[in-house]
């Protein structure tokens, strides 16, 4: 089966006049149609460069990057961009600012008007939307940030930590609840985080980047019991931890608060933390 | 709701309300005597000559002149024209600085090449050019609105191409990460967070141009409250 994204040998350098900071070198990994992909790495070893590369915002000084085979430049319309912050404009409202995207593409007719309003509803925000930004908890704020990026109906979504602005107990509901929009919605995802418990309650695959200039030290595939092989206690505890999570999930995978309560959790957990320490930097 | 918070007043909040309001009219009435002191001052150290009414005026022979001026309607002449000469020279000021912020804005070599110089002609003592601009274009109004533009314009398009180059660099990334171009970036982000920035620069602005206009009616006008200023000190009225 042809990969949905496509990364070969991707490298990239910041350019100033004192000099040249090698940002990335030599990244290869793939990606399949509905898989989630987590890249974790130290900080600063240049995790949000290698998105702002996979969204086409900067070329690639060397390598390619292909999306349904095809190059990137092809296919730009396809890729939605989560950032860190949620950048919500205290200037529009909740709905105007969730049609941003359309608007820009000159989309926003009364029929995708209408499909705004349709997930606004789905994902709980619906009496917020004439309501300004700044009058939404963190959570809705980030949900709406969402809705803004999947409004343009991507195949591919890049999530740039989009938790890491969040206290903690938001951070895990809203993790949770975004990470299941995303795999109903069956998208291809890519997201860059430093938090490796989030990495692991979401990914199918963790790719382990080097610090600076980032290699790609490993490429771990994660899996977990389905629903129907979770067990008494761990399945009753799994299901209290549903009670805010967003409607609809898929049977077949397990929800990021319930990887967390399974064995399975921690020794990818033991196993990723080797493999960022082992280095020696 | 309000009224019922107004009865459960405890008496705690009685005692720092009143204290409160006693406090406000206290700085009222000290604030109104310290004018009224002055202007005693003013007219007694007049009358009793201990300064030179001719050169200081006083309080009363003001009122009496603005009450003449009042009755013969000269006055409103006079403001009427200087507050129209400002009104336009401000709105001339807002445009031109707004277009000239938003080029600077839109080409990086434009903005580093004009740099010094708008720094230079920011500086320069405009009501010393205002001469030149009398002999340049002679004495009519259209030289007090230039004297005044030019009191105003360079400060403010330094203001707002700062401000321009201020914002949010991860706003204009989500505006190029949804597909959209340069000019999107003007028209959803640029502008919309800026107007905090041009209210506040519209605010200076506004007194740089009665400035303005008073300097160029100083040396051209046959009406104006700066008419009014130099014939007065001209005939020591």
């Amino acid at each position: 089966m042809a990969h949905k994204l496509e990364v070969r040998g991707v490298g990239y350098a910041y350019h100033t006049m004192e000099g040249e900071t090698p940002a990335l070198s030599d990244i290869s990994f793939t990606a399949d149609t509905g898989e989630f992909i987590a890249v974790v790495g130290p900080s600063g070893c240049g995790k949000s460069t290698l998105l702002s590369l996979l969204c086409g915002l900067v070329k690639p000084e060397s390598g390619s990057i292909l999306i349904d085979q095809k190059p990137l430049e092809e296919a730009g319309d396809l890729i939605g961009y989560m950032l860190q912050k949620d950048h919500l404009f205290e200037w529009r409202t909740i709905l105007s600012n969730v049609s941003l995207g359309l608007e820009i593409q000159k989309r926003l007719t009364p029929e995708t008007q209408n499909e705004l309003k349709e997930m606004l509803k789905t994902y709980g925000l619906e009496e917020f939307q004439d309501m300004r930004p700044s009058q939404l908890s963190g959570g809705m704020r980030q949900r709406a940030a969402l809705i803004r990026t999947l409004a343009l109906k991507p195949d591919i979504l890049l999530l740039d930590e989009p938790f890491s602005a969040l206290d903690y107990q938001t951070r895990l509901a809203v993790c949770d609840d975004i990470s299941t929009i995303i795999r109903k919605t069956k998208k291809t995802a890519v997201l860059v985080t430093h938090d490796l418990s989030e990495a692991i309650s979401v990914a199918d695959q963790i790719i382990v980047l080097s610090p600076r200039p980032a290699r790609v030290k490993a490429i771990i595939p994660i899996s977990f019991p389905k629903k129907n092989q979770l067990q008494g206690e761990s399945k009753e505890t799994a299901l209290k931890d549903t009670d805010h999570a967003a409607p609809g999930r898929t049977e077949s995978t397990i929800s990021p608060m319930e990887r967390r309560n399974t064995p399975e959790f921690s020794q990818y957990f033991n196993l990723i933390w080797k493999e960022l320490k082992h280095d020696g930097a | 709701m309000e009224h019922k918070f107004f009865s459960v007043l405890s008496l705690a909040q009685e005692h720092y309300l009143a204290k409160e309001l006693l406090h406000r009219r206290q700085v009222r009435i000290v604030r109104a005597m310290l004018m009224v002191l002055f202007l005693a001052l003013w007219e007694l150290a007049a009358s009793f000559s201990w300064i030179d009414s001719f050169i200081f005026s006083s309080p009363s022979m003001i009122g009496k002149y603005f009450y003449s001026m009042l009755v013969d309607g000269s006055f409103f002449v006079h403001t009427g024209i200087t507050l129209m000469e400002t009104l336009v020279s401000f709105l001339l000021v807002i445009l031109i600085s707004l277009a000239c912020a938003l080029l600077l804005w839109s080409s990086r070599a434009m903005s580093e090449i004009l740099e010094p110089y708008l720094v230079v002609l920011n500086s320069l003592p405009k009501s010393a050019l205002a001469p030149l601009f009398l002999v340049w274009m002679g004495n009519n109004t259209k030289t007090i609105i230039v004297a005044a533009v030019s009191v105003a314009l360079f400060g403010s398009i330094l203001t707002l191409h700062t401000g321009f180059f201020q914002t949010d660099p991860e706003k204009i990334k989500l505006i190029y990460s949804l597909g959209g171009t340069k000019k999107d970036v003007l028209v959803k982000v640029l502008l919309p967070s800026s107007v905090p920035l041009i209210i506040s620069s519209m605010k200076v602005n506004i007194g740089l141009c009665l400035v303005g206009v008073i300097i160029g009616e100083f040396l051209s006008s046959r009406a104006g409250l700066g008419y009014l200023i130099t014939y007065g000190s001209q005939t020591f009225s």
